[in-house]
C-alpha cells in the first residue's frame, strides 16, 4: 500500500489527541483522576465526554451531510428550535414530572427537527440549490423561530424525567454519554453494514454519475438531511435539559461550526466522497479536550477562539495537497501566520 | 424591454420601493426624508461591510470572517486610544492596515494552499474574535473629542433632514466599488474569476492576485466598517456584530447576486442593506411585534431570492446536476 502511517486520515486527530493529553499528563497529573462517588464516576475525563456529547451527536449527522458534498449550517438554529419546542410543551402540561408528557414532548421536538431537515432537503436535493445557501435560510430564519416558540423568554422546566436526558447518570456514566454511543452505532451500522454508505460516498464523488449508476440520489439526500437535523434535534434536547431551560438565543450558538471544525479535523474531506465516522467522534472528543485542558490549565477560557483557529488552519493545511507539495519540495510559501505554526508538526 | 441581467436588481429595488411604500400607508409619520436617512445612519457600516463581501461573493468565494473583524477594530481602536493614549489621526490607519493585512493573508491562504474560502475564513472569524478576548474581555468605552463628534456631527440636508459623517464614508465607499467593478481592470478580472475560475486562469488572468485583493479589499471594508461602528457605538467590545457576516451575505443575496458567483451589482447590496433596514424600522413602528420577526422576514426573503436565482440559472444554463 502507498499509504504510509501518517497518511492514513485517523493518524493526525489522534496524534494531536494524544499531545493534548501528554499535556495535560506533565502540567496538570490530576487530569486523569477519576472519583466513584455515589454510584457516579467523575473527574476531567467523564466530564469530557459528557459535555462533548451534544457536539459528536451534531458532528455524526454533518459527516453524513459533508459526506454528500453538503454543509448544514442550520443545526445551531435546530438545537435551539428543538429545545424550546421541548420546553414549551412541558411547561403547558398538568404534571411536569408525568412521563409520557415528557415522551411527548421529546417526540414532538424530535418530529419538527425532521420535518426542518425535510426542509432543507427538499431545498437541496429538490430544488438543487447550493446547500450552504440552502442550510443558511434556516440558520438566519430558525433563530427567529426559536423565539417566537419561546416568545422570546427563556422557558425553565422543573420536569425530573426530562433533566435525567442532559443530566442523569446510567450504570455510572452520565446518560448522554449513551445516546452519543447510540447514534453512533446507529450511524456506523447504517452506513458500513448497508450499502447506504457507498451511496452516500458515491453521490459525493459525483452526483451526475451516481444518478446515472441508477442511484436514487434525490431520496438518498433527503434522509441524510433529515438525519443531520435529527442528530442536531436530539443534541438540542440534551441541551436544554442539562440546564432545565430553552434558551432560543444562545442554545446551540456555533455549535454548527464546531461541528463542521469535528469532521474536518476527522479527516472527512469538506469536497465530499469519503468519511469517517470514528475520524469525527475523535475530532469532536479532541475539540472538547482543547477546551477543558484551557480551562484546566488557568488559561483565560477566551483565548480557546484563538486556539481553535490554529487548530483549523494546521489540519486543513497538513490535508492540503499543495501546502505538503511546497513542505518536502522547498518552495518558498506565503509567509502566513500558521506556517509555523504547522510545521512544528509536520 | 430591459435587459435580462438586469431583472434581479430591479426586482430588489422595486421590492425596497413596495416595503417603503407599504410602510408609508400603515403608519404616519414614516413617509419623510428623515426616515430614509435613518436607515442610511443605522446602516452605514452594514453597508459598508456588505459592500466588501458583494466583492468575495462576485469572485465566488465567500468571507465569514467581517462580523469578527469589525469587533476586532472597535477593540483594538478602543484600547489604543482609552488606553494606550494614542491619537486618533494614528490608530484608524493602523486598524485599516490590520484589516487589510488580515483578509490579504486569508486570501493567500485559500490561493496558495486551495483551501475552501468556508474554512479559511471560518479560521478567521476565530482568531479575530479571539484576538478580541486577548485584548481584553470586557466593555472599553471611548471618549475621544474626536470619535464623539464624529458621533455627533449632523450634516444638513435641504429639507430639514441631516445625515451623519458615517454615512458620507459609506456612500463614498459604496461610489468607489462602483468604479472598481465596472471601470478597473480588478474588477473585470473578479467578475471573470467568479463566473469561471478555470477559464480566467487559461485566458492568463492573474486569479491569484486578484483573489487575494478581492480577500483584502474584504478586510480594508470590514476595518472600515469597525471603525464606521466605533463611532456609532463609542466602544469597543469583543461581542460587539456577532452574526454581521449573516446580515451582509443576506443583504448581498436580497441584492440579486449570485451566490455562486460571476454575477452581480453594488447597488444591489446597496438595496439589500436598504431593505433590511425597512424591516427593522416597519418592526419598530409596528410597535407589537419582537425584533426576532426581523430574523425571520430576512429568512424568508433569502429564500425567495435564492428560488429567483435558481430560476434564472436554470433557465440560462441547463448543465445544472443532482
Amino acid at each position: 500500500m502507498s499509504v504510509r502511517w501518517w497518511n492514513k486520515p485517523l493518524f493526525w486527530p489522534l496524534a494531536v489527541f494524544g499531545l493534548l493529553l501528554l499535556l495535560n499528563l506533565i502540567f496538570k497529573p490530576e487530569f486523569f483522576a477519576i472519583r466513584y462517588q455515589n454510584g457516579h464516576l467523575y473527574g476531567s475525563l467523564i466530564d469530557i465526554l459528557n459535555f462533548g456529547s451534544p457536539l459528536a451527536i451534531v458532528a455524526i449527522g454533518m459527516t453524513l451531510v459533508i459526506a454528500t458534498r453538503g454543509i448544514d449550517l442550520s443545526v445551531g438554529s435546530l438545537v435551539a428550535i428543538s429545545g424550546a419546542m421541548a420546553c414549551l410543551t412541558i411547561s403547558r402540561g398538568d404534571d411536569q414530572h408525568a412521563l409520557s408528557l415528557v415522551l411527548t414532548a421529546v417526540l414532538l421536538a424530535l418530529l419538527v427537527s425532521i420535518a426542518l431537515g425535510l426542509w432543507n432537503g427538499l431545498l437541496v436535493a429538490g430544488a438543487g440549490i447550493q446547500p450552504i445557501i440552502a442550510t443558511l435560510i434556516l440558520m438566519v430564519a430558525g433563530r427567529g423561530i426559536a423565539q417566537l416558540i419561546t416568545s422570546g423568554q427563556i422557558i425553565t422546566v422543573t420536569s425530573k424525567p426530562y433533566n435525567f436526558i442532559g443530566a442523569g447518570w446510567l450504570m455510572t456514566l452520565p446518560f448522554s454519554v449513551y445516546l452519543a454511543a447510540a447514534v453512533f452505532l446507529f450511524a456506523a451500522w447504517m452506513t458500513r453494514k448497508t450499502s447506504l454508505g457507498m451511496f452516500i460516498e458515491a453521490i459525493g464523488c459525483n452526483p451526475t454519475a451516481s444518478r446515472l449508476a441508477g442511484i436514487r440520489s434525490r431520496s438518498i439526500l433527503l434522509a441524510v438531511y433529515m438525519f443531520c437535523a435529527l442528530c442536531a434535534g436530539i443534541a438540542g434536547l440534551i441541551t436544554s435539559s442539562n440546564v432545565s431551560s430553552a434558551d432560543g438565543n444562545n442554545a446551540g450558538l456555533w455549535i454548527e461550526l464546531d461541528a463542521i471544525l469535528a469532521v474536518v479535523i476527522g479527516g472527512t474531506s469538506l469536497s465530499g466522497g469519503r468519511f469517517s465516522l470514528t475520524g469525527t467522534l475523535a475530532g469532536a472528543l479532541l475539540i472538547q479536550t482543547l477546551t477543558t485542558t484551557i480551562y484546566m490549565l488557568g488559561v483565560p477560557p477566551e483565548i480557546t477562539l484563538v486556539v481553535k483557529a490554529f487548530v483549523v488552519l494546521a489540519v486543513c493545511l497538513i490535508q492540503s495537497p499543495s501546502f505538503r507539495r511546497s513542505l518536502t519540495r522547498g518552495i518558498p510559501w506565503s509567509p502566513a501566520a500558521s506556517g509555523q505554526e504547522v510545521s512544528r508538526h509536520g | 424591454m430591459v435587459d435580462r441581467k438586469y431583472v434581479p436588481l430591479l426586482v430588489t429595488i422595486g421590492l425596497f420601493i413596495l416595503m417603503f411604500l407599504a410602510g408609508s400607508l400603515r403608519y404616519p409619520g414614516f413617509f419623510s426624508l428623515q426616515v430614509f436617512m435613518n436607515l442610511l445612519i443605522d446602516n452605514a457600516f452594514l453597508l459598508i461591510v456588505a459592500v466588501g463581501m458583494t466583492f468575495v461573493i462576485l469572485s465566488g468565494g465567500i468571507d465569514l470572517s467581517v462580523g469578527s473583524v469589525v469587533a476586532l477594530t472597535t477593540m483594538l481602536s478602543a484600547s489604543l486610544i482609552t488606553e494606550a493614549g494614542w491619537p486618533p489621526a494614528a490608530v484608524i490607519p493602523l486598524v485599516l492596515a490590520v484589516g487589510i493585512l488580515f483578509g490579504w493573508m486569508m486570501g493567500a491562504i485559500i490561493h496558495y494552499f486551495q483551501i475552501q474560502p468556508f474554512i479559511v475564513t471560518l479560521a478567521g472569524m476565530f482568531l479575530a474574535r479571539g484576538l478580541c478576548y486577548v485584548i481584553s474581555i470586557n466593555t472599553i468605552t471611548i471618549s475621544h473629542p474626536f470619535y464623539t463628534h464624529m458621533a455627533l456631527a449632523k450634516i444638513r440636508l435641504p429639507g430639514g433632514s441631516f445625515i451623519s459623517i458615517s454615512v458620507v464614508i459609506a456612500l463614498l465607499v459604496v461610489a468607489l466599488a462602483v468604479y472598481l467593478a465596472h471601470y478597473t481592470r480588478f474588477g473585470r478580472n473578479t467578475y471573470a474569476i467568479g463566473g469561471h475560475e478555470s477559464s480566467a486562469v487559461l485566458m492568463g488572468l492573474p486569479v491569484g492576485r486578484t483573489k487575494m485583493l478581492v480577500y483584502a479589499f474584504s478586510g480594508f471594508c470590514s476595518s472600515l466598517g469597525g471603525v464606521v461602528f466605533t463611532f456609532y457605538m463609542l466602544s469597543g467590545y469583543g461581542l460587539h456584530t456577532v452574526g454581521l457576516e449573516l446580515d451582509a451575505i443576506a443583504a448581498v443575496v436580497i441584492g440579486g447576486t449570485l451566490l455562486t458567483g460571476g454575477s452581480g451589482y453594488v447597488i444591489g447590496t446597496f438595496f439589500g442593506v436598504l431593505i433590511q433596514g425597512v424591516i427593522q424600522t416597519i418592526i419598530t413602528f409596528e410597535g407589537t411585534l419582537s425584533s426576532w420577526w426581523t430574523k425571520m422576514v430576512i429568512g424568508l426573503l433569502l429564500f425567495l431570492f435564492i428560488l429567483l436565482q435558481r430560476v434564472f440559472t436554470a433557465r440560462s444554463t441547463r448543465s445544472q446536476s443532482v
